[in-house]
């Protein structure tokens, strides 16, 4: 047993670092850093920074363009592009469709779908819930009849991340109704360009656009599109939740935020002296600090168990729910440290572009915003009762 | 990065866990609290034999050679057991003493008795006004030629009254708060002008306060260097803390498996009552504690004789912090699920609960030790509460 990185896995993330220096666009890290609007070229353009360096897709097998990266070497990466203010990676297409098309696919869609993910020409969204189907997700309703070479798609979806921005959908939809719930759901690849799609946008507490509705009137789409077995669906499904595992954490990103959050308390002055001296905050801080310390380690055991090709211990199930309470938290903190200046809500001043003056300091415009937005972490994903409820019956037997 | 364990770790694990089951039972655990018994000479003589005794200590000295790893090992099964020996007290602490700063003649005469079994002693340094101060020491020892003579009062010495020998801190210079001028010193349990009092902590150790009231000592007494004893009593606190959480981790880990027991046979309303989605979200929260405390366990193992002192204080402190904390609320929750049972006396579950708060207790618990991780004991905030950053760039 060594808690200490080994000499490789040093070296690694020496070259992990020293390439995010050279290649991160300094305004880039700079919007992440700092809690900026981030738009899909934001995203786009770090995906095809990596692209070029072969680094985009470390979890795919080699032959379809990923890296045969241990899971330790892939937290180390996530870690410094985390650290350094890299845009995350929009998971729909790299983390949550492509490893179902290269596990379950056709050659065909393999072939077209996979390298059109790699090069950010298409960006994906997800079509799973919907209005009546939330933690429920097999109740789903949204029909596709299958005539001729086509399904004919009609129904709504909900919660749809980005879909603004997107090019392609996958979908869970209804292709029977006879059996269990979940026994008549297929996976389907939808253009979304293809009449009779409708994207409403949801405006969500923050004020922002980041989920709309998306609406199916009879829309064409080709056989071709299925992705496995008609019918199998809720396996594929099931099967894109497992994968990622350490990812959804998201350790590296709370451990920037929370260097944010001490730089924002040794900011605010609070009776002539910094925030950060004022026992009673820092003893928050600390709390939240030790919670992620233990958080990290234990990521680090299940990327390890993954490494050895053990079984996925109950620690894996934990990492959803501590993770996104931590990061919860974080906003949290982050806005009580502002005291009254988390008050002013100037969505412009995010942007790009904004010169103008505005009351209390840069850092503190987001702050409330973040906070508002990140309720959403323990509702998405399955929310954090679902999770429970996962590991009750999974791990616990209960 | 490496989680797993050696074959020479895996059969020590196995070896402890496998004796303590055969061996030691809930109900002699009972029956020994009920008689005021502080440990079970066969037990200890048991352990001595299967080499337990000497896992900390160096290959030279007659120990296992092992680590922070070992010691977690060793640890975590005395917590599933629920053992009373004077492992922490004579081994850990003592021992620890002796093995970091103990001169030749100090570990020929005493480290292979330790492993023996033959020899038990205990640490005593934690005064009435230190709370949870390591630092604080009012027992002072003047000298007298090249002699010196103790007096002052020691309090929760833990097994104290089973120990042949006493680790005893006294302030050879300055004054009480004065993280310099503290040595320490073996003393005979049978010195005159030593008196003592036994009593029981709530879970059942036993403990001692101590009177020293002109205890003469001889110069081979001291351990160490005069009047540097401290960032040896740290070093020692530390491994005590690490100790603990492994312990910490075998306790709950024993207390969630049995609750999630409960929950699967209790029946009420006509059905099991872990189908109350309630009941098993709760389960499934002492679950996250759990795990959390086993990753920070693991991080106290490993950076327990880390040579950057600083990193080791921090890593100690964090990880105490969180078995603290989770250690209340597994213990907590335990309790709560098991209703009325778990409320007894005659049911495990409360002396396991009692013992998680006896762990959080020592050597500072989850609130001191956030205090500490944080730097609010220096008044300061620590190196790493403040941004790495010095500035951030503006657009």
């Amino acid at each position: 047993m060594d808690l200490n990185y080994s000499q490789e896995e040093n070296a690694f993330r020496s070259e992990v670092r020293e390439f995010i220096r050279a290649k991160l666009p300094g305004d880039l890290s700079r919007k992440v850093l700092e809690h900026k609007r981030l738009g899909k070229e934001d995203y786009v353009r770090w995906q095809k920074i990596l692209f070029e360096k072969g680094w985009l897709a470390p979890g795919w097998p080699v032959e379809h363009g990923g890296i045969a990266w241990t899971p330790i070497q892939r937290f180390i990466f996530e870690d410094e592009a985390a650290a350094a203010g890299a845009p995350r990676l929009t998971p729909f297409g790299l983390h949550m469709v492509g490893p179902v098309i290269i596990a379950f696919g056709s050659e065909q869609q393999k072939k077209h779908y996979l390298p059109r993910i790699l090069s950010s020409e298409d960006w994906w969204c997800q079509g799973y819930s919907e209005p009546g189907s939330g933690s429920d997700l097999a109740s789903l309703k949204t029909r596709a009849e299958r005539i001729g070479d086509k399904y004919i798609v009609n129904g709504q979806k909900t919660w749809n991340t980005h879909g603004q921005f997107a090019d392609m959908c996958f979908c869970l939809v209804r292709t029977s109704t006879e059996g269990k719930k979940q026994d008549g759901i297929s996976f389907l690849l939808i253009d979304m360009h293809s009449p009779g799609i409708t994207v409403r946008p949801i405006i969500t507490l923050d004020g922002e656009h980041e989920v709309n509705e998306i609406w199916f009137e009879n829309v064409e789409v080709p056989a071709q599109n299925l992705v496995g077995q008609e019918n199998r669906g809720w396996t594929y499904a099931k099967f894109l939740l497992s994968h990622e595992r350490t990812g959804i954490a998201g350790v590296g990103a709370s451990k920037r935020e929370l260097n944010y959050l001490k730089h924002i308390a040794s900011q605010e002055q609070e009776g002539g002296r910094p925030l950060i001296e004022d026992p009673l905050f820092r003893d928050r801080i600390a709390k939240v600090e030790i919670d992620l310390m233990a958080l990290e380690i234990t990521c680090l055991r299940v990327a390890s168990a993954d490494r050895d090709g053990k079984a996925p211990g109950p620690e894996a199930s934990i990492l959803k729910i501590k993770g996104t309470e931590i990061q919860q938290e974080l906003t949290e903190l982050m806005m009580d440290a502002v005291g009254p200046f988390a008050l002013p809500y100037l969505p412009m001043a995010w942007g790009d572009h904004w010169i103008g003056e505005r009351p209390g300091p840069d850092y503190a415009a987001p702050l409330a915003s973040r906070y508002f937005n990140y309720r959403k972490t323990t509702i998405y994903g399955g929310s954090n009762e679902i999770q429970r409820n996962i590991i009750a019956q999974m791990v616990l037997g209960l | 990065m490496d989680f797993s364990l050696t074959e020479e770790q895996t059969m020590l694990k196995d070896s402890v866990s496998r004796f303590l089951e055969k061996n030691f039972s809930f109900e002699q655990r009972r029956k020994m609290l009920a008689d005021r018994q502080p440990m079970s000479a066969q037990l200890w003589q048991g352990l001595a034999e299967l080499g337990v005794l000497g896992v900390p200590f160096a290959p030279e000295d007659g120990g296992f050679g092992g680590g922070g790893v070992e010691t977690m090992l060793v640890m975590d099964s005395i917590g599933r057991s629920l053992a009373l020996e004077p492992y922490l007290a004579t081994v850990v602490l003592a021992g620890g003493c002796i093995a970091l700063g103990g001169n030749e003649a100090h570990k020929q005469a005493l480290l292979p008795s330790i492993i023996d079994g033959s020899l038990l002693l205990a640490f005593a340094h934690a005064e009435g006004n230190a709370r949870f101060d390591l630092g604080y020491v009012e027992t002072r020892a003047t000298r007298e030629g090249n002699h010196f003579v103790l007096d002052g009062a020691k309090t929760l010495v833990l097994h104290g009254s089973v120990a042949d020998k006493f680790i005893v801190s006294a302030r050879t210079a300055g004054s009480a708060a004065d993280p310099r001028g503290v040595t320490l010193f073996i003393v005979n349990a049978d010195e005159e002008n030593l008196v003592g009092q036994e009593y029981p902590l709530f879970e059942g150790t036993r403990a001692l306060d101590l009177q020293f009231a002109g205890v003469k000592v001889g110069p081979e007494s001291v351990i160490g260097t005069l009047d540097q004893a401290m960032p040896l009593i740290e070093a020692v606190a530390d491994r005590a803390m690490a100790a603990l959480c492994a312990e910490a981790v075998g306790v709950m880990d024993a207390l969630h498996a049995k609750t999630v027991e409960y929950l699967k046979t209790r029946q009420q309303f006509g059905q099991p009552i872990g189908r109350f989605q309630a009941l098993q979200h709760r389960a499934v929260d002492m679950l996250v504690q759990v795990e959390q405390a086993r990753s920070m366990a693991l991080l106290a193992a490993s950076k327990v004789d880390s040579a950057d002192v600083a990193e080791r204080r921090r890593s100690i402190a964090a990880a105490k912090e969180m078995i603290g904390r989770a250690g209340r609320f597994v213990g907590q929750q335990a309790i709560q699920l098991h209703g009325g049972m778990g409320m007894t006396d005659e049911l495990d579950v409360s002396h396991y609960f009692k013992r998680l708060t006896a762990i959080d207790i020592l050597f500072g618990n989850a609130a001191e030790q956030r205090a500490r991780f944080a730097g609010m004991k220096e008044g300061q905030p620590a190196a790493h509460m403040k941004s790495p950053r010095k500035s951030w760039v503006k657009i």
